[in-house]
């Protein structure tokens, strides 16, 4: 489903990716891990099609087209969908409205009839409800005010309802609460099919106790240093990243 | 014909009629210049320079595509600064409310602070008269429309008087509008409101872009009333709006919303200052631009917390959108404060479209040109959404909205 291939990427001159390379195929899901500043949202954002990032090198293959040509909506209207790490606040502009712009942007694309207001709602409720969301969140501005778990919570709804062939969630998880990691653990597993795909960014293992990975990748300065199965996650939490990076850096 | 600014006094005198000492404090006070730090960004020498005629009533005036037109209730139409009975209708009334117009009452004007001012309290011609009586509940909005229908350098002088009496309510909504020419509306609204009073006034300001709009709002303020003022400004080649709101009374909620569009070579211009007097007072003032092309704007505000108004809650932000590089803005919030335990807050931005929001909106879905689209009318419509008069708020988003999309 997705093919990246030896992807430099970085801004201004300064190389952030140096090389990466990763096959996820549908009914897969991957885990990348990594220390701080290593590129993973970078990694993320590259896929999503962040102009600020330029790629220097190498490609990327979603559902057999060169991913990197196209632009952010088309990618997101084609069934890759990335949850940021840091949600954006847009004040004045109504969560609910922009949810069904969303929705039927992907919609239109293909070739479905745009929803009127009263069966977006509906469709809405199913899927708040699916992540214990406020609804008194959706009358307010894009993620304006939301706590950090609301707006972790608010990307999952946006993939629930943009229903994407392949997700990437960057640190989805961080600042949640335990109670708060279980629903939207839940939500994610609940979008799970066997024709599409999850790459999942944490720093944590404990995420991956709710959604299991067939792979686990450890990221470290632009590279994939490691890739293994869950028990590398368990690994990494009981010995931390330098276990790895010093095995790396004596194989250099 | 470019005439020297500093015969401009004499010739808007020769050709206006004035009542009282008025024309000479005026010729006193001379125009402002940029030397005067109320008037450093803006310049009126393209007003001076007009060849001024005295605004004439026009018999052949008609209100066809004004805004507020679905609204039923009380309306009063001035043209060209003179009162149109054929226009005007104002229909039965509670006891103790009127509605009409100015020139047929008596009437003193508040001190004026500068030329134009002066100007106006010297030479109106006449404008609207409001009072609701104490405790009286006027739900119904008011309508006030101006029309200009006059040509190069047509000079009007309109007053504007509204007294809301204690415990009482109403809602008035301005239109100006006018014809393709560089005509001058130069106009003073006095507010005053009593205790536990409540007025929203709604100024829609979408003059000819030839033209030139200077309007002063003096509101005072009694303890407990809350105001609402919004000033929508997009016409005007000049169009420079004074606000003064003076909280004189504990407890008062004051609320001064603007929203301006310049675009071409426009310059909108909002000079605002807040006095609070007393103890316990809230004035929120939120002012968001979106500028085009060449047009200019300036933001000007002062918070002044006088010495006892403790308690005060003040705040300010200005916000500004920038969709041209040759469009500019000079923002000026200002707090003073010499009272104790207030909460004031103040800010101004001035901005392009913010990449980050424009890639998150591309991210989920939307192209480009929708993400843009969806962010302008987000910085527009967080001022007209705090509009409390439905039928005026919807209305006003549309319309705002239909200007920002033929560009
Ligand atoms: N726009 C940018 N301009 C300059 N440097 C950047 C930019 N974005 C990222 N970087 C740098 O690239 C490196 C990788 O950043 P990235 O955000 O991808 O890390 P990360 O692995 O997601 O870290 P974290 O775990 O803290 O989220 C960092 O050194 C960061 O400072
Ligand atoms: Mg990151």
């Amino acid at each position: 489903m997705l093919e990246i291939k030896n992807l430099k990427a970085g801004v201004e001159g300064t190389e952030i990716l140096k090389g990466i390379d990763l096959i996820i195929n549908a009914g897969e899901v991957h885990a990348i891990m990594g220390p701080n500043g290593s590129g993973k949202s970078t990694l993320a954002q590259v896929l999503a099609g962040r102009a600020a990032f330029e790629v220097a090198e190498g490609s990327v293959t979603y559902k057999g087209h060169d991913l990197l040509e196209l632009a952010p909506e088309v990618r997101v209207r084609e069934g890759l969908f990335l949850a940021f790490q840091y949600p954006v606040e847009i004040p004045g502009v109504n969560t609910t409205y922009f949810l069904r712009a969303a929705v039927n942007a992907v919609r239109e694309h293909h070739g479905e009839a745009a929803l009127n207001a009263v069966d977006f709602l509906k469709l809405m409720r199913e899927k708040i409800e699916l992540l214990q969301l406020d609804e008194a969140l959706l009358k307010r501005s894009v993620n304006e005010g939301f706590s950090g778990g609301e707006k972790k919570r608010a990307e999952i709804l946006q993939m629930a309802l943009l229903n994407p062939t392949m997700a990437v969630l960057d640190e989805t998880d961080s600042g949640l609460d335990i109670d708060a990691l279980k629903v939207v653990a839940n939500g994610v597993n609940t979008l799970k099919r066997a024709d599409n795909a999850q790459l999942i960014i944490t720093h944590y293992q404990r995420l991956l106790d709710y959604i299991v990975p067939d792979f686990v990748h450890v990221l470290y300065d632009g590279r994939i240093v490691k890739s293994g199965g869950k028990e590398l996650a368990l690994e990494l939490e009981e010995k931390g990243y330098d276990w790895i990076t010093n095995g790396e850096l004596q194989t250099a | 014909m470019v005439a020297p600014a500093n015969n401009a006094v004499d010739r808007l005198l020769a050709v206006l009629p004035t009542r009282g000492e008025g024309g000479a404090s005026f010729a006193e006070m001379g125009f402002p210049t940029t030397r005067d730090e109320d008037w450093r960004f803006t310049s009126v020498a393209p007003i001076a320079e007009l060849e001024f005629t005295a605004a004439e009533a026009d018999a052949a005036a008609k209100l066809e595509g004004c805004i507020f037109s679905e609204i039923a209730g009380p309306q009063l139409v001035f043209v060209n600064g003179h009162f149109s009975n054929e226009l005007s209708g104002v229909g039965e009334l509670p006891e103790g409310m009127e509605i009409g117009n100015l020139a047929s009452a008596a009437f003193k004007p508040c001190e004026a602070e500068d030329a134009f001012g002066a100007l106006n309290a010297a030479s109106f011609t006449d404008g609207s008269r409001v009072r609701v009586a104490d405790g009286v509940c006027f739900e119904t909005p008011i309508r006030v429309y101006y029309l200009s229908t006059g040509g190069d350098g047509a000079t009007a002088n309109i007053r504007n008087h509204i007294t809301l009496g204690a415990n009482s309510k109403a809602t008035i909504l301005e239109s100006w509008t006018g014809a393709d020419a560089a005509y001058f509306n130069n106009t003073i609204t006095e507010l005053s409101i009593g205790d536990n009073a409540q007025l929203e006034h709604v100024k829609f300001q979408d003059e000819s872009t030839a033209a030139f709009h200077v309007a002063g709002l003096h509101a005072t303020m009694g303890r407990d009333c809350r105001v609402a003022h919004h000033s929508i400004a997009l016409g005007g080649r000049i169009a420079r709006n004074n606000i003064r709101a003076r909280l004189d009374g504990t407890g008062i909620e004051a609320v001064l919303n603007g929203l301006y569009l310049p675009r071409g070579k426009q310059l909108i211009d909002h000079h605002m200052v807040v006095d609070h007097l007393q103890p316990h007072c809230d004035s929120h003032e939120y002012f968001n631009g979106i500028l085009d092309d060449h047009a200019r704007a300036v933001f000007h505000g002062r918070i002044h917390v006088h010495k006892g108004a403790d308690k005060t809650d003040a705040k300010q932000t200005n916000k500004n959108l920038l969709l041209s590089d040759n469009a500019t803005v000079n923002t000026k919030p200002q707090l003073e404060i010499y009272a104790d335990d207030v909460k004031c807050t103040h800010g101004a931005t001035i901005g392009q479209m913010n990449a980050e929001q424009i890639f998150y909106l591309r991210a989920r879905g939307l192209d480009e040109e929708a993400a843009r689209r969806m962010i302008m009318h987000a910085f527009a419509g967080e001022i007209i959404a705090r509009i409390g008069c439905p039928p005026a708020r919807e209305e006003l988003d549309r319309l705002v909205w239909d200007r920002l999309e033929d560009k």
